[in-house]
């Protein structure tokens, strides 16, 4: 019997599934990697593989590669097994699966950096176009002091653009991660506050990309810690511009000072370090992506990865670039770019990799939940 | 780089756990060594990519085992497998240097696990590998190349040079071209012979064709032979070997361990004329979990079936293939292939044979039929609750017995008793000297651990002086 041929627990929708559930059956036989990840845990406490179960197994793998190069039965073994690569492509499915609206995901799985960019330099023109016809000597002028960014498009209308963009991504965001919640979690008891610290805790910590301890395997089978240090870098760096943007916003609403700030001041120093570990990070990844086995990939979903990586990158450069030439005559179109690219950053956020971060947050927090039974 | 016109202080044939642990001694000892991996490279490492873990004395916890498992414990666990049948003072010599593996594998890589889920009972006597054989396996051979130790894949040793018990070169076939390599030991680490069926049959005859073989293709005991033919003693019994139950639909060879079985205690277990044959609840795990695989041997084309209702269905480890399901017990019969008429009345019979008990499958219980032959001894429950499940089962040979003599230093003794004076063997090549019959969980990797050190650190003081 070739392996291909093996038993699955269920009929699933999705090749990637049917396979994912074909593994999972002789991962449940054979245990030899329960010690590297939560995956292989999680996955002992069931017999049949839903569609949700495989949608939480899948988000809860961190894709280190280390069950597939400790595994006895990886190609060309007949049984051919590739965890990594097969939970890397339900993962991306899952994003989508769950998507808000639900019209929108197929588009974005299948050309996300090209919709991306175009959205951002859309955006990008057409402030352009507002700043031109608002006051075309604005834009070739220099301004300095407290509210130069605002002569260009005043605060009002930049705040209802991407507080508008802002609003419609933490929707779409909330009911994808709704529905995807509601798949997993299925009826297990509630985990309380516990559960929910250890969640943090795993994902702050990236807990499970060391593949139990040897480190993750990049562009060979020899494990070290590049991307998971690469990833803290984006992660992190994200959470520190987010901060820069939202001490800015409570400065101008509550203290009434505005943009641009003093580079000592809290929104410039979050933005200036987030904005650095938004171009390491991001580059790290992208040099750790192409140089990756590829046996270990999901080649599948590689440009909407490609895609969200490269709009942090842009959003970072973009930014800082701002930041060093704010008081010369270019800060006009860098500011239209800046704001493009951030704009189409969020207007993709529930459509593409962006949505990992959550649903594996759930998805440990849903693995917290179950393992408190475990004791 | 491999330079095969070069003469190396030691020559390792074999790329397992054993071969492995000789290669790296002998380095650590400052000898050139070359590996001689009969597979290719993704098939490197035998038998040994697909164990889990291994049993060694120690005199504490540790991290990873949750109590103390002393060197007389581990040498009575030795004793009562193999009934008293095995080589003392060896057996002993290894048990005392498994201590010091234990640790000595951690520092050239090789990572332990807490037992979990299934495998409890094993969680203080055996050290579970971290992301099982195979991770163990990659450890050691980056250990091997940071070393500087020159490995070859695809090189099987074909014929060896001996005269009068000193090794002087091996034929090794690499690229549809023998080359002779020179060196001035031999470490011998190419496992048994568990993958030439010609073989097993001599001993087996025609039944031999129906075995399925769990492990590598690659072992075919070969070097065994070539040893043998140039006067270096047997030892072990060439009859036996680690047999199991594992399921029938599985490949022909490297099904592994997911193939395994464990639930005959849930059922009964019936020959091609739908007969049952042996008491199904004669002793708890693993000891049962031996002795089927020679039963299934012995039966009608090699093949039986493990029948039982819903109510075990969820009592034992999962396995690769979905169990046979029927509503009936002769539709069962029918998808089985087997007389209808004769297995109702099989059941029938041990059902009615069923003495009331209470269950209790952690250990010996009182649940035990009368009337019937062969009983069931323990764990009897009437089989009557639809639907009927069937696992078809093969033997799945783990590995021979059959090996070469070796001393305390693990070098081969010669037919004449004389010890050879620059070979030395190490692993399942090995094993019968003191495995004679029987097995213990993780007792191979022990001996191929064992073994490995001693002979690598041998072999590179017989290449100094
Ligand atoms: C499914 C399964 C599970 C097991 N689980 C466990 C376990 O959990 N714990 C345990 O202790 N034991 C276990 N065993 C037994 C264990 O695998 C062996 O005891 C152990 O691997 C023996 O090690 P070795 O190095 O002697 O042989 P192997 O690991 O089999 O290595 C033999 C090597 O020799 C090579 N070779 C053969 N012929 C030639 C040639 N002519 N030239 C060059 N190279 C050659 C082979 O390619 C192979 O690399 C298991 C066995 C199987 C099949
Ligand atoms: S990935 Fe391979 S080694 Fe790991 S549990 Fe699955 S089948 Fe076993
Ligand atoms: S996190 Fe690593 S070890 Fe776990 S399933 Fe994913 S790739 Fe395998």
């Amino acid at each position: 019997m070739r392996a291909i041929d093996m038993h699955t627990t269920m009929a699933h929708p999705t090749r990637a599934l049917a396979e994912a559930d074909r593994l999972m059956v002789i991962c449940n036989s054979c245990r030899y990697c329960e010690g590297l990840c939560a995956v292989f845990p999680a996955m002992e406490r069931r017999n049949l593989f839903k569609d949700g179960d495989l949608n939480f197994l899948a988000n809860l793998c961190h894709g280190c590669g280390a069950c597939y190069a400790d595994c006895q039965f990886s190609p060309p073994h007949e049984f051919d097994v590739n965890v990594p690569r097969t939970l890397a492509r339900v993962r991306g499915e899952s994003y989508q699966t769950y998507a808000w609206p639900g019209a929108l995901s197929g588009l974005f799985a299948r050309n996300g950096l090209a919709i991306s960019l175009i959205a951002a330099f859309s955006v990008a023109a057409f402030l352009l176009g507002f700043f031109i016809w608002a006051d075309p000597s604005v834009l070739t002028g220099t301004h300095v002091g407290p509210g130069a960014f605002y002569r260009l498009m005043p605060h009002n209308v930049m705040a209802l653009l991407f507080g508008g963009v802002f609003v419609y991504a933490i929707l779409a965001l909330t009911m994808s991660m709704r529905a995807f919640w509601r798949d997993i979690a299925g009826n297990t008891p509630a985990g309380g506050i516990g559960a929910f610290l250890q969640a943090v805790k795993d994902a702050g910590s990236l807990r499970y990309l060391d593949g139990g301890g040897a480190g993750c395997m990049n562009d060979d089978d020899k494990p070290t810690d590049r991307r998971k240090h690469y990833h803290h870098a984006t992660f992190y760096g994200f959470l520190l511009c987010l901060a820069s943007t939202t001490v800015a916003t409570l400065y101008h609403y509550f203290l009434g000072r505005e943009a641009p700030y003093p580079w000592w001041d809290l929104p410039v120093v979050f933005g200036t370090l987030g904005g650095i570990g938004l171009i390491v990070g991001p580059v790290g990844l992208l040099v750790a992506k192409f140089k990756r086995a590829p046996e270990l990939l999901d080649e599948t979903k590689s440009g909407m990865d490609v895609a969200f990586i490269v709009m942090l990158l842009l959003t970072s450069v973009t930014g800082l670039a701002l930041l060093v030439l704010r008081a010369t005559p270019a800060m006009g179109v860098l500011l239209a770019v800046h704001l493009g690219v951030v704009f189409a950053l969020f207007l993709t956020m529930p459509y593409g990799k962006f949505v990992h971060g959550l649903f594996r947050f759930l998805a440990l927090v849903q693995h917290a939940r179950e393992s408190r039974g475990d004791h | 780089m491999v330079d095969l016109e070069k003469q190396y202080d030691v020559l390792v044939v074999g790329g397992g756990n054993a071969a492995l642990c000789a290669a790296i001694a002998a380095r650590r000892d400052g000898a050139s060594v070359l590996v001689l991996e009969g597979a290719p490279k993704f098939y490197r490492g035998g038998n040994t990519r697909h164990t889990r873990n291994i049993r060694c004395a120690h005199d504490a916890a540790t991290e990873t085992l949750t109590g103390p498992y002393s060197e007389e414990e581990l040498f009575d666990d030795l004793l009562r497998v193999t009934g008293g049948k095995t080589d003392e003072p060896l057996a002993k010599h290894m048990i005392r240097e498994s201590k010091e593996v234990l640790v000595w594998l951690q520092e050239q890589g090789v990572r332990y696990q807490r037992s979990l889920g299934g495998t409890l009972t094993l969680g203080r006597t055996n050290a579970f590998f971290l992301g099982g054989g195979r991770a163990m396996l990659n450890a050691l051979y980056d250990t091997a190349e940071e070393l500087g130790i020159d490995i070859l894949y695809d090189a099987p040793a074909t014929a060896v040079t001996i005269e009068n018990g000193m090794f002087l070169s091996a034929t090794v076939t690499h690229e549809s071209k023998p080359h002779q390599v020179r060196a001035r030991t031999l470490v011998a680490a190419a496992g048994g012979f568990e993958s030439n069926i010609e073989w097993l049959k001599e001993y087996w005859g025609d039944a031999a064709e129906n075995f399925l073989i769990r492990g590598t293709p690659y072992n075919r005991g070969s070097v065994l032979k070539m040893l043998h033919n140039a006067g270096v003693q047997e030892t072990g019994d060439p009859t036996q070997c680690h047999a199991v139950a594992i399921d029938a639909r599985a490949p022909k060879y490297d099904g592994g361990i997911i193939t395994r079985l464990d639930c005959v205690v849930f059922g009964v277990v019936v020959n091609k004329h739908a007969q049952r044959f042996y008491d199904e609840g004669e002793d708890i795990w693993p000891k049962r979990y031996a002795i089927w695989g020679r039963l299934v041997a012995q039966q009608p084309d090699q093949i039986a079936y493990i029948i039982f209702d819903a109510s075990s269905l969820r009592l034992f480890m999962p396995s690769l293939f979905p169990p046979i399901t029927a509503g009936s017990i002769r539709d069962l019969a029918g998808k089985l292939g087997l007389d209808a008429d004769a297995l109702e009345k099989t059941i029938g019979d041990f059902n009615a044979g069923v003495r009331p008990g209470t269950f209790n499958h952690a250990d010996l219980d009182d649940c035990r039929t009368e009337g019937v032959t062969p009983p069931k001894t323990h764990w009897a429950r009437r089989i009557e609750q639809a639907p009927f499940y069937a696992y078809p089962v093969r033997p799945g040979i783990t590995f021979t017995y059959l090996g070469v003599r070796v001393n305390l230093e693990s070098r081969m003794l010669m037919a004449d008793g004389k010890p050879a004076a620059n070979m030395f063997a190490a692993g399942e090549i090995m094993a019968g000297n003191v495995l004679t019959k029987g097995y213990a969980a993780g007792i191979g990797m022990m001996i191929g651990s064992v073994s490995g050190r001693i002979a690598g650190r041998g072999a590179a003081k017989n290449a100094r002086n």
